[in-house]
Formats: structure tokens, C-alpha cells, sequence
């Protein structure tokens, strides 16, 4: 059994791609990434994700960057289970009014640098659902955004081009 | 009793699934439901029309026989001021959910239901209002309003408490609220609400083009566009007698199996790590990384989103794609087969997952269990098979089925759909008749109603689409899009009892049902 699955894991090989490049200038400093992570927050970066409405279309390519093609775990961030314990909110969806409370409730929870990057071109502009008697639209509308990632849904690769640029963004502030 | 002998007035629709359609007086919606749940028959969807100009309101019902589905439209006229219908939930406890979302959005009740708490409706606008109602067009902006607390059952008892988890979740995933009633560990009960994604989606579908809501119809569960965007399109292809090409439908059916694999792989993946086992999630999530950039390669879009259009599809795979995905078919079946064979020897995994969650069979037809968690209870129903359409009527497809209806049924029922849709994506890919890929869709000059039903990874997604004529300007009149996790949410409240907490999180990801289809 043991030796089925080590045979497994050695035949699939180290799949991990490098990080994206953010910027012309960015390629180099994609590398220090990591460092400037700690240096910014002292600790790895810890994210709480916000479905806030979605089709559930952003959370599939959200989760897809746990993969090992992209191994978000490899670049010391991290998704966790409170806002509590998260350094940014990662939210998708128009804010639907059923969920605008939660989502204000969850961004009053979470501590400084309490960073947030909305996903998706609904998070966006409130894409193809608008504004309406159910959905408050973009993620804006409700709670104060760094960084915007179009798409619908946008790839993996954007979505962590989005969070390295939000977090750049804030150093620079 | 027989359905005939209620002598309803079927009108067939032009649908490639066997679809038909009455009007029928509230006897005949009384008896109808009786029949068919005598006959061993099952609710596909219920859903309220509200009144526009020159029209009623009317409840709307389809159930599924051995012979096709039957739509049945029930006009509801003021009785002391309140619209009311014979409740369905007597026959069918899967109509409850439904009927309260109708009398949220339409304003149109069941008689005498058991359960009147407001469903989709959290407070956020006046329960007044109807936003289906077609006055709602010109509501002004409405104010914030508090949400209300929601009136869940108390569970009383020595040493019972409540955990409540949601509407957002520690995981990556949809928000919703389960409340459990518990002692120790053990669950006594779990209740849901759901609602929070609630975001106007069919009043919006009356404000869009026919041919453009397709991208809205596309985005009501993102994991499921494929099935989405063909039942809309084939109910508005039906609706406007529109005969697609046939590579279109064969390139549909490749999409929707490749939908079929990419959740698939996804879940199996899932399922392993939330039973301690990250192996299986990095090896099915490679697989799935692999899938997903094949589709993008092909199709142009990683999840195929708005890849089927009305009247075909979006563009034509040449044969060098064509050999890629056949070539990555042979190679993802090899892998996923030593995957199950690991999944299966391991001990460890198959202790988590045998006898968890369990839903007995005969529960499973009472409370209308549908889809891929329905054929792992027995109920075996399965639309491709059932009643196949064009291209499923020449593939002769295999329905995978277990009577376990635990979680290692249902992973057992996804490895053997994997290998099933490898060799169906397989054989379209090698025998894709040649013609156009996308032909002209004409809106009717009259008033027109149009179905689709296709069965999705997920379980069957079901349009009803009613069109009015040109004069009125050709808009959507009503448009009914429904998720087969309606019929599923409830029977998770059943999987989940007598089962310890720490194994909610694999018994849900086992039935993998959707908050935003559910939603709107």
C-alpha cells in the first residue's frame, strides 16, 4: 500500500510553477516575495475567503491554487478558518443583500492590515447580476477594497498575481 | 388511478427530451401528484409565475415518469385577498423548500403547508414585496433593513447544545447556516438556511435578452455552466423550434462530460483530504489542474463557461484538439484507475467512509434523493440513460448505481462516472459527425413556452422558459432555473443523524450540493 503510494508521489514529480510576475520591473522581486511578506506582517500572509454571493465559479479557481501547480502553501500564505486569525479577506461574488451583514460583520473582525481583494468581475462591478432588490453589487460598495482581480472567474495565476499586488501595494503605502 | 385517466390536456413540447405540457384545474393537480407518487414517480421542480399583463398567476409543477416529464401550470386566483394552491408536500417533502421560495418570490402560498417561515427572503426587502411580481419592475430603492432571526426548532433535552456554524464557512466554499442540535458529538439534529446567495437571479433573467441570458443561465452555479447553459438554451432552442446542427449537440455532450470529470476529480480529491488523506487531494487536484487547462487549450475557457450558445456552440475543436483530449482521456484514466485502487486498499480511508452518512434507499425515494447522490442510494435515474437524446442515443451510456447510499458509495459512483465519461468523451471525440457548429436563432412572433433537462454532474438541471411574442418586444417573461440541490439539501439533514460532528464535513462534501443554484 505504502510503497503504491510512494511510488505514486515519486512518478508524478515536483509539478510546482514559478510565482507569477506582477509587474515589468516585478520579476526579480517576485523572488523576495516570501521576505517581504515577513518583513510586512511579520509572519506568513494568512488569508480568510468571503463568498459573499458568488456562483461558486471564483471559489473553484480559489481552491485551485492549493494545487500543487501553483502550491499557494509554498509561498508562505495560507488560508484559515476565522478572519480572526487572517491578514487579508479574499472576497468573491456581488455582495448579495442576504449577506451584506456577514460580510461587514467578518471585515470588523479582522485585524490590521486587514487587507482585501475583491475576485472576480462581480466582486468587481457586480458583473452580470448588477445591482438589484437581492445583490448590493461590487464588493466596494460594502466594505473598503486594495485590489480588484477581473475575470470570470479569473485563473488561478491572476488571482495570486492580485493578492501579491494588493500586498506590494500596502508596503509601498 | 392512471395518469390518463385524469384526462389532462398535454401539449408535447419540442424538446429532444420527452417533455409535455398541461394546464390543469386544482383536482387535477391534487390527483396528479398522487398518481405519480403512487407510480413511483418524482418531482423535478416547482416553481410560481406571477401575473403580468393579459396573464394569471399560476404554480407550476414537473414531475418525472417512466415515460418523460409532465409540467403541469395550476392558475392561482384571489381567494379573500390571498392567493393559494394545494400544497405538494404531502406527496413529495422535497415541494416544502420550493414552495416557500414561490410564496417569497411570487407571493403565491401553498394551502394548509406545515412549514411558513420565509425561505429566500432574510429580511432584506419588505415581505410584502414580491420581486417576481411583475409591479415589482418599478420598486424604489430599498433601504437597509435589519435581518431577521430566523426561528430555528429547539432541541431540548439533558446534555443537548447547539453549535452554529455560518452563513461564512472555515473553508473555501459557499456561505450558508447549519445549526446542530448535539450530545457529546453525536448529531440529533442539523437544520439549514439557506438563502444567503440569494441574488435576484430570475428576476434578472427578465431584464436580458433571450439569446444573452444564456451567460446569466451559465452563472447560476458555476460548477455546473455546461449543464446550465444547455437545458436554457435547449429550452429557448425549443421555445423558438430551433434545430441545432448535430456537431453542436455532439461538442455539448464532450463539454458536459468534461464538466462531468473536472467535478469529479475535484470531489475525489476532496474527499480524501477531508479524511486525513492530502495525498488523494494533491494527486485529484493535479488531475483536475491538468483537465481544466486542456478545456482552456480547446475551448478557450478553464470551467467551458459560455462555451454553449443558443443555437450551438461558441467554436469548432479542430482535430489537433480533438487528439489532445482524446490523448489526455487515456492518461487520466490510467491514473485515476491506480488512484482507485489505492483509495480502495487503504484502510484507514475506507474506515471514514463506510457507514458514514448513510441514506438508506427506501429514505432516499421517499424524499426524492436525485442525481449522482440519488443512484448512490438505489434511485436509479439517469437522463442520459433514461432517455437519451442526441448524442447519448448513440453511445448507450452506463449508469453507475450502489444501494450502500453511504460517503464510500458515492465516491465509489464518481470513480466509476469518471471512467464511464472518459470512455464516452472518448468515443464522441472519435466519431464527431461534421456540419456547422452554431446556427440562427429566431425569436417567435407569438408567445412561446420552452423546457430543458439535462442531467448534470450534479444531478438534472431543469429550465422552464416562457417567452412572450414579438409585439410585447420578445422579452423573457418568466424564466425557472432549477438545481437538483433542492431536492438534496433537505436529505443531508437526514445523512448527517446519529453521525458524529468532525464528520459533517465529509458527509456534505460527499453530496457536494450547491448553495447558489439553490439560492438564486
Amino acid at each position: 500500500m505504502i510503497w503504491q503510494i510512494i511510488k505514486q508521489i515519486g512518478s508524478t514529480g515536483c509539478r510546482t510553477e514559478p510565482a507569477p510576475d506582477i509587474g515589468a520591473v516585478a520579476q526579480a522581486e517576485s523572488a523576495s516575495i516570501h521576505t517581504e511578506l515577513l518583513a510586512i506582517l511579520g509572519q506568513a500572509l494568512t488569508i480568510r475567503e468571503v463568498d459573499a454571493g458568488s456562483c461558486n465559479g471564483c471559489e473553484l479557481e480559489i481552491n485551485a491554487l492549493g494545487n500543487p501547480y501553483y502550491n499557494l502553501e509554498g509561498l508562505g500564505i495560507r488560508f484559515v478558518a476565522s478572519p480572526r486569525h487572517a491578514d487579508m479577506l479574499l472576497v468573491t461574488g456581488p455582495v448579495s443583500r442576504n449577506m451584506e451583514t456577514a460580510l461587514r460583520r467578518t471585515f470588523d473582525a479582522t485585524p490590521e492590515p486587514k487587507l482585501v481583494v475583491a475576485v472576480g468581475d462581480c466582486g468587481a462591478d457586480g458583473g452580470i447580476f448588477g445591482e438589484s432588490y437581492a445583490s448590493c453589487g461590487r464588493v466596494a460598495n460594502v466594505i473598503p477594497v486594495d485590489e480588484v482581480v477581473t475575470g470570470c472567474p479569473p485563473a488561478p495565476i491572476d488571482i495570486l498575481r492580485g493578492i501579491l499586488k494588493a500586498v506590494r501595494r500596502r508596503v509601498k503605502a | 388511478m392512471k395518469l390518463e385517466e385524469l384526462k389532462m390536456a398535454f401539449e408535447t413540447l419540442a424538446t429532444p427530451v420527452p417533455m409535455r405540457h398541461a394546464w390543469v384545474s386544482e383536482q387535477q393537480w391534487t390527483d396528479a401528484a398522487t398518481v405519480v407518487r403512487d407510480e413511483g414517480g418524482r418531482l423535478l421542480a416547482l416553481w410560481a409565475s406571477a401575473a403580468g399583463p393579459g396573464d394569471v398567476h399560476q404554480i407550476c409543477a414537473v414531475y418525472v415518469t417512466l415515460e418523460g416529464a409532465i409540467w403541469l401550470s395550476l392558475p392561482v386566483l384571489p381567494e379573500d385577498g390571498q392567493l393559494l394552491y394545494p400544497d405538494l408536500s404531502a406527496s413529495f417533502p422535497a415541494a416544502l423548500r420550493m414552495q416557500r421560495a414561490a410564496a417569497d418570490l411570487s407571493g403565491v402560498h401553498a394551502r394548509v403547508a406545515t412549514d411558513t417561515r420565509a425561505w429566500l427572503n432574510h429580511g432584506a426587502w419588505p415581505a410584502s414585496h414580491h420581486p417576481l411580481q411583475h409591479n415589482a419592475m418599478q420598486w424604489p430603492a430599498l433601504a437597509a433593513t435589519e435581518l431577521v432571526n430566523y426561528p430555528f426548532v429547539k432541541v431540548e433535552g439533558d446534555g443537548v447544545h447547539e453549535i452554529a456554524v455560518g452563513p461564512v464557512h472555515a473553508g473555501v466554499i459557499e456561505p450558508g447556516h447549519f445549526r446542530f442540535s448535539v450530545v457529546g458529538e453525536r448529531v440529533l439534529r442539523l437544520e439549514q438556511r439557506l438563502g444567503y446567495t440569494h441574488k435576484g437571479i430570475e428576476r434578472r433573467m427578465t431584464q436580458l435578452e433571450p439569446v444573452q441570458a444564456a451567460r446569466l443561465a451559465g452563472r447560476v452555479s458555476g460548477d455546473s455552466t455546461v449543464a446550465y447553459a444547455w437545458a436554457y438554451c435547449m429550452a429557448l432552442e425549443g421555445a423558438t423550434q430551433t434545430v441545432i446542427p448535430e456537431r453542436a449537440a455532439w461538442l455539448r455532450a464532450v463539454m458536459l462530460e468534461r464538466e462531468r470529470v473536472a467535478n469529479h476529480l475535484g470531489d475525489l480529491g476532496a474527499l480524501g483530504n477531508d479524511a486525513a488523506f492530502a495525498f488523494g487531494l494533491a494527486q485529484f487536484s493535479r488531475l483536475r489542474e491538468d483537465w481544466l487547462r486542456a478545456s482552456m487549450d480547446a475551448f478557450g475557457h478553464r470551467l467551458m463557461m459560455d462555451c454553449v450558445v443558443p443555437g450551438g456552440v461558441r467554436a469548432d475543436i479542430d482535430r489537433e484538439h480533438s487528439d489532445k483530449l482524446a490523448q489526455l482521456c487515456d492518461s487520466v484514466a490510467a491514473e485515476v484507475h491506480t488512484l482507485f485502487g489505492i483509495y480502495e486498499a487503504h484502510s484507514g480511508l475506507q474506515d471514514r467512509f463506510l457507514a458514514t452518512g448513510r441514506v438508506a434507499p427506501e429514505l432516499a425515494s421517499r424524499l426524492g434523493l436525485t442525481g449522482l447522490a440519488g443512484r448512490a442510494s438505489s434511485q436509479s435515474w439517469d437522463l442520459r440513460s433514461d432517455h437519451p437524446w442526441l448524442p447519448y442515443s448513440a453511445l448507450a451510456v452506463a449508469m453507475a448505481t450502489h444501494d450502500a447510499g453511504d460517503v464510500a458509495a458515492r465516491v465509489l459512483v464518481r470513480f466509476e462516472e469518471v471512467f464511464e465519461s472518459l470512455r464516452l468523451i472518448r468515443r464522441m471525440l472519435a466519431d464527431l459527425p461534421s456540419s456547422p457548429v452554431q446556427c440562427a436563432v429566431i425569436l417567435p412572433l407569438n408567445a412561446a413556452r420552452g423546457a430543458g433537462w439535462v442531467e448534470g454532474w450534479r444531478g438534472e438541471v431543469f429550465v422552464a422558459l416562457d417567452l412572450d411574442g414579438l409585439e410585447q418586444g420578445s422579452r423573457i417573461r418568466r424564466c425557472h432555473l432549477h438545481d437538483p440541490s433542492w431536492q438534496n439539501w433537505p436529505v443531508l439533514e437526514h445523512a448527517i443523524l446519529g453521525n458524529i460532528v468532525p464528520d459533517f464535513p465529509l458527509i456534505n462534501k460527499s453530496f457536494n450540493l450547491s448553495y447558489s443554484g439553490h439560492d438564486l
